[in-house]
């Protein structure tokens, strides 16, 4: 550790945590190298694929663009603490059934994207799933059966699901 | 890849901030929400030795309306400006780019004065506030001072920020009867960069338009006011000689440099289609 290592304390998935961090540690490091979560990805880490994505303060972040050290005093959940939860079982099962995935290396930040469109647009259209998921790559499905398991989640919770 | 070391405070001031400014000169970064900044560290573009989060000051951040002017706070986030009514309201320019910003996880983040003051060429908020005739509010040791957004951007990630001075605000003018404003932008996936944008804003009257203005982005170093074009469609109906005129003189305005999106030629071409749709649309 430098000089610059400060301590950090957050609540990862409802447990608090306090650590020793780097300050050039992004918080996509520091949870997969010091807290073992490793259900986020990295990627291309500048940004652009969305496979490191956890919530901070309930708001979806890149876990690549944000440090550990501005995540002092924050709530962050990941795919491991949503998954125990129960809160994305119906998209996780609609994952499943409908081949929204096939490596699976995008799947937790799909996951937890398509959650925060639904909580805030519930009858969330095709064209509003496929724009909101448009930060998030994915080189296997070509994304329509992403945008099926979405769908079906967003009728299937009461939302309309437009055309 | 990762970034460099480098150390990390959180002042809770303006003048804490300045005397870190002090302290550490050219070698401290401001860091906004980062979603721009971060990016370069990881790619050691950028090698700061410390890092001053703006995160904590108070003050920082917020919209307000008064007597026709829109203030929003530098740490305004992206993502609070696509849910405000008076955004909607006041400054549907703004309203229209923000969609176009990354993604909704980079929105959540990224602030208004990270996107000014960084000077991405491509960015979408530099030319609305080009386009707009914004005021930045630039804080210093010994006081503020206000910069217009056309003379805030000087090139290439370069602007009038001097040295120990922060962007604390944007002021931008209401929208005002009769106006309009329209913002277009072609980026191979939504959200990325843009290979041409342009945020337009005028006076219709019918098909007649007056005091347009339209900032071309993606195109050159910084946001590029279209003056010839301008002044060719100054006072015009938009009849198909007008907008052939003015999308004649556009080439006189424009010199796209060649990149990964394509040629400048092809940019151009663009910026030419994207001009007449974009008055057309404005005028409908």
């Amino acid at each position: 550790m430098s000089d610059h290592a400060q301590d950090v304390t957050l609540i990862v998935n409802g447990e608090r945590v306090t650590r020793r961090v780097e300050p050039r540690q992004h918080l996509i490091d520091f949870l997969r190298h010091e807290l073992e979560l490793t259900g986020a990805h990295i990627g291309c880490e500048h940004g652009v694929c969305g496979a490191c994505t956890v919530r901070v303060d309930g708001e979806i972040v890149r876990g690549c663009l944000f440090l550990a050290v501005q995540a002092d005093g924050c709530r962050v959940d990941t795919i491991e603490g949503l998954t125990e939860s129960g809160e994305l079982a119906d998209l996780q099962k609609a994952f499943v059934e409908r081949n929204a995935l096939q490596c699976g290396f995008c799947t937790p930040g799909m996951l937890i994207a398509s959650a925060a469109l639904l909580a805030q647009t519930p009858n969330a259209s095709r064209a509003d799933i496929r724009a909101y998921l448009s930060g998030n790559y994915c080189r296997c499905t070509g994304y329509h059966a992403i945008v099926d398991a979405v769908e079906t989640v967003a009728r299937a919770r009461g939302g309309m699901g437009r055309k | 890849m990762k970034p460099a070391p480098f150390a990390y405070a959180k002042p809770s001031s303006l003048d804490q901030v300045f005397d870190l400014l002090d302290r550490h000169g050219e070698s401290a970064r401001l860091l906004a929400g980062g979603q721009s900044l971060v990016p370069t560290l990881a790619f050691r573009l950028s090698t700061p030795s410390l890092l001053i989060d703006l995160g904590g000051i108070p003050g920082l951040s917020g919209i307000s309306v008064s007597a026709g002017v829109v203030r929003i706070g530098a740490m305004t986030r992206h993502a609070a400006l696509d849910r405000s009514k008076d955004i909607a309201r006041h400054l549907p320019l703004l309203a229209q780019a923000v969609p176009h910003i990354g993604h909704p996880a980079i929105r959540n983040r990224g602030t208004i004065g990270g996107s000014l003051a960084f000077a991405d060429p491509a960015a979408e908020l530099p030319a609305c506030a080009v386009a707009l005739d914004a005021r930045l509010v630039l804080a210093g040791r010994g006081g503020r001072r206000v910069v217009t957004a056309r003379n805030f951007f000087k090139g290439l990630y370069e602007t009038d920020l001097r040295l120990g001075e922060v962007l604390v605000a944007v002021e931008f003018p209401a929208l005002d009867l009769g106006y309009r404003s329209r913002f277009a932008e072609l980026a191979r996936r939504h959200g990325d960069y843009a290979m041409v944008g342009l945020a337009a804003h005028g006076r219709v009257d019918g098909e007649r338009v007056q005091d347009v203005r339209l900032a071309f982005f993606g195109v050159g170093a910084k946001p590029v006011l279209a003056t010839r074009a301008i002044k060719e469609l100054e006072g015009q109906t938009l009849s198909p000689t007008a907008l052939a005129l003015a999308g004649e003189a556009l080439g006189e305005d424009l010199d796209p440099p060649d990149d990964l999106n394509g040629s400048g030629k092809t940019k151009l071409h663009l910026a030419r289609v994207m001009l007449t749709r974009t008055l057309r649309e404005m005028s409908a």
